[in-house]
């Protein structure tokens, strides 16, 4: 009925009089079956899923920037809020108040675990945060070679190569030393070139919590990045007493489910020397016409829409949600409930490379450094062969790291989190001594 | 009403000994983080909350922007342990359910835009668009030749150039014709063997269909140039025709407009992009491939890009649009595209009394009225008008973009706006034009917000607490 009165005011008969422009020559189909009901579609997807084995059923021992933390039910509902997730990016910020106000603290507590003065309010994920900084590194400095550590996987890696396509920019690759530090002594003399920026990782792709990490600031004036857990801050010194100029990583660590690895939160926190140049949208205190205290996107010259190519970065969608998450669940930890996270954290992780230290033909940890969540350890046969026996009793193992750095391909990077109680970890041990 | 930052209740007291668990001198010495209890916390922010709009709140006609209802029974499906509880380097013989959905929503995305294949991998429109220049680079670079040129008209998102660039590509830009559309002759002139792509969504950013999309193709295949898709007008088309049937070689969709997931206040979204077949070696690794109902992950692609994002997309968001994709069905789609369309006819007779629609035509999704007459009658603008939309409980629409419509309003009001609220839009807008310039210009006055100075924000730069303790201290 509506309808029709609709159509009666735009001058047309029939539907498809709306469609007129578009010519014959480029019409087709949709060749798709008819919908569902909604309960049927619920059963038609439950019935694909069904086929999942997730990490509640059977205990994992995945991480390497995707990791099983429990998530309060109180950060759930937040982020449920439909105030929240039905909404678009706050470009009108007199309506948009709560969402604006919500990423400015979610800013805010990045650089309190980071220690810088300015963050912007999330890129997609921890490997993109890094090509970003990457792409920022050269906009800051003329250099030819970003240097970055050879251990990382080779999904973060490959994203790296491929933003710096466009810039012209090399990556120069620094290996590690015994302890599964940086090697300082590969890493020392290529820090005098003409350098584009300089890339660590604390803890890095081996969970080692790497000091030498504060050891870069002083032997380079090429900016430095900083690629961190932001869980392990709470524990850690941050990246800004060690002089970093541009911090990243994944925050899916703070309050987000892995859900198959996407979304993540890239985050991005900088010096304030350097905001004008960061990409991706940041929240900015400000005032409205009453002189209340009120928040908008800001520096926005920055940012394609208005910039167009000349933008420091494509990105429009981000993953503000996530951040919103993570906002609410550093404030509800608050300092001494993220302290006390990352403290089991770690001591799950030691407790674990304690007990397969034990097995004769274990080396467990594989490099002798403090850890954060995970480690290496290596393994009498091949990993990827050790998780399809190990599936078959009901475990997940770690993840193989043939992949990612051929040379240890014997080895496995295995991640503890509070989810494993002892007997979750005492029985991924017993299986394992069976089976080697 | 001002609404306390949670860093006002910072936690006292010195910081907790975290020594043995780090390397000497590498240890936490303070952190300043809020202390509040859950019932405090969920206070804050359910107020916060409540100082936000979203489409379940109110009209959402943000142009160019596909504002449309998020389906409930998509978050149900999304809040699963069989969905949040999976990791991405897990055994394949654990995943089949993720990889089945993946290989089931690639099939739909092919039949919906009349593709070969698709990768899921980008997480959001722009990264689908990065990823499609990458393979843009890629493909010409495997037939040994040197294009370095990507063209788009003046009237695209401003992501399309930015992509472009930011895959080392130069940028030409053409101009619209008189009738909003491409300017052939201009097309003809950018062409050249330089040409590696040319980027285009169709209908366009005013709302128009690019009648002669057919032409253009041919022009840019016979330069030996790709074509490329921007999805984010989708909606406008989909059962009508398709950017297989348009003659395009890359497309990317942005499931959070047309496929109906949460924008989420500005992400996570995602971006799948599709290409004919001669480019699907390029696309990212891995792919999902299958065997006798069994599936796994692809690595050895040679000519693959590689990798755009840390995993295999944004699988929490895929799985909500292929729910809506399998709850509309295809005819369901169709549908949602006609009306679509129809609201945006219907909205644009209503208002165009009191705003001008530059260029006669009839729209799709979308159309752009013009706030110029008011401007130059009583010195209102487009973003006066936006701004008192507020006090009415109306979304404001996009404004001042396309950059070629003076004083812009871009509005987009979905398939999902009844008449009634149409109506109700409308009314706002023509009130509107009709009142006291002054109040217009004062607006918003009605809440508790007024309107916000972002020129003091991009001057002061405070973007943290930390940032802010610093100035105070000084």
């Amino acid at each position: 009925m509506d309808r029709e009165e609709m159509m009666e005011l735009i001058g047309i008969e029939f539907e498809e009089d709306l469609f007129k422009d578009v010519p014959a020559e480029v019409r087709c189909h949709l060749p798709l079956p008819p919908g569902m009901s909604e309960r049927g579609t619920i059963a038609a997807v439950e019935r694909i899923l069904e086929r999942n084995r997730h990490m509640g059923e059977e205990p994992s021992f995945l991480g390497a920037g995707c990791y099983d933390h429990y998530v309060p039910a109180a950060v759930d509902h937040i982020v449920s809020r439909s105030e929240f997730y039905t909404s678009y990016t706050p470009y009108q910020p007199e309506i948009s108040q709560g969402m604006l106000q919500a990423l400015f603290e979610y800013q805010s507590h990045i650089c309190e675990l980071t220690a810088m003065d300015a963050a912007n309010c999330s890129l997609y994920d921890g490997a993109t945060a890094l090509g970003e900084a990457a792409r920022m590194c050269a906009r800051l400095n003329d250099g030819g070679v970003f240097l970055a550590p050879r251990a990382m996987s080779r999904e973060k890696l490959s994203v790296l190569r491929n933003y710096l396509i466009g810039s012209g920019v090399d990556i120069g690759l620094y290996g590690w030393d015994e302890d599964g530090g940086l090697d300082i002594d590969d890493l020392g003399p290529r820090l005098r070139e003409g350098l584009c920026g300089v890339y660590a990782e604390f803890p890095n792709m081996f969970g080692v919590i790497d000091a030498r990490a504060d050891l870069l600031r002083p032997l380079t004036d090429a900016p430095l990045v900083l690629g961190v857990n932001p869980l392990s801050l709470a524990l850690c010194k941050p990246p800004g007493e060690m002089g970093a100029d541009i911090v990243v990583g994944d925050g899916q660590c703070l309050g987000a489910h892995p859900n198959f690895g996407g979304p993540g939160l890239g985050i991005f926190a900088c010096r304030q020397e350097h905001v004008r140049k960061m990409p991706g949208r940041v929240i900015g205190l400000t005032e409205d016409s009453r002189g209340q205290q009120a928040f908008c996107m800001t520096m926005q010259t920055r940012e394609q829409h208005i910039r167009r190519g000349r933008a420091t970065s494509n990105i429009c969608t981000n993953v503000a949600l996530l951040a919103v998450g993570a906002a609410v669940h550093m404030s509800l930890l608050g300092r001494d409930g993220l302290v006390s996270l990352a403290r089991e954290n770690a001591e799950r992780a030691r407790r674990l490379m304690d007990l397969l230290s034990e097995l004769d033909n274990v080396v467990s940890p594989f490099f002798d450094n403090h850890h954060f969540n995970e480690f290496l350890a290596e393994m009498p046969v091949r990993p990827e062969k050790l998780n399809r026996v190990l599936a078959k009793r009901g475990f997940q193992g770690g993840l193989p790291m043939g992949p990612h750095v051929p040379e240890l391909g014997d080895c496995m990077l295995l991640t503890s989190t509070e989810m494993h109680d002892d007997a979750a970890q005492d029985a991924f041990v017993e299986a394992l001594r069976e089976v080697l | 009403m001002v609404r306390r930052l949670i860093m006002d209740r910072e936690q006292e007291g010195g910081h907790p000994d975290v020594g043995g668990l780090v390397p000497p001198g590498m240890e936490r010495r303070s952190l300043h983080m809020p202390a509040v209890a859950e019932p405090e916390l969920l206070r804050h922010y359910i107020a916060l909350s409540q100082a936000n709009f979203g489409t379940d709140s109110g009209p959402y006609p943000l142009g160019s922007c596909t504002m449309k209802h998020n389906p409930k029974y998509a978050d149900r499906l999304a809040a699963s342990p069989k969905v949040t509880r999976m990791h991405p380097y897990m055994e394949d013989a654990r995943t089949q359910g993720c990889l089945e959905l993946m290989s089931r929503m690639e099939a739909s995305l092919c039949s919906i835009s009349g593709m070969d294949a698709v990768s899921l991998h980008p997480a959001a429109g722009a990264h689908g668009e990065y990823a499609s220049m990458l393979m843009v680079r890629a493909y010409h670079r495997s037939r040994n030749e040197e294009r370095d040129e990507v063209i788009v008209p003046d009237s695209a998102h401003g992501t399309n150039p930015a992509s472009a660039r930011m895959a080392g590509f130069k940028l030409v830009e053409i101009p619209s014709g008189d009738d909003g559309r491409v300017d052939i002759g201009a097309l003809e002139s950018a062409l050249s063997e330089r040409s590696a792509a040319f980027m285009l969504t169709n209908p366009n950013t005013l709302g128009l269909f690019e009648k002669d999309v057919r032409e253009l193709a041919s022009m840019v295949h016979d330069r030996g140039a790709l074509l490329y898709y921007d999805g984010a007008n989708l909606n406008a088309v989909m059962g009508r025709t398709s950017p297989g049937a348009m003659g395009f070689d890359i497309v990317h969709f942005n499931l959070h407009k047309t496929f109906a997931t949460p924008h989420g206040g500005g992400g996570p979204g995602s971006g799948p992009v599709g290409v004919r077949s001669f480019l699907e070696p390029f696309l990212p690794v891995p792919r999902v491939v299958e065997e006798d109902g069994w599936r796994t992950l692809d690595w050895s692609r040679p000519q693959s890009i590689g990798k755009v994002g840390s995993a295999l997309g944004n699988f929490a968001v895929v799985l909500r649009a292929y729910a809506y994709i399998l709850r509309q069905g295809g005819d369901g789609l169709k549908d949602a595209s006609a009306r679509a369309v129809l609201n945006a006819n219907y909205l644009k007779r209503r208002i165009e009394d009191h705003y001008e629609v530059p260029f006669s035509d009839p729209r799709k999704h979308e159309f752009v009225a013009s706030a110029l007459a008011l401007k130059k009658e009583k010195g209102v603008r487009a973003l006066d008008v936006a701004k008192r939309m507020i006090d009415h409980g109306v979304h404001p629409p996009t404004i001042y973009f396309p950059s070629l419509v003076e004083e812009a309003l871009m509005i987009e009001p979905t398939e999902d706006e009844t008449k009634e609220s149409l109506d109700r839009v409308a009314d706002v807008m023509s009130a509107i034009a009709e009142e006291d310039p002054e109040t217009v210009k004062a607006a918003p006055l009605e809440g508790a917000v007024g309107r916000v100075d972002e020129s003091k924000a991009a001057k002061e730069a405070v973007l943290s607490f930390r940032r802010l303790r610093a100035l105070r201290d000084v």
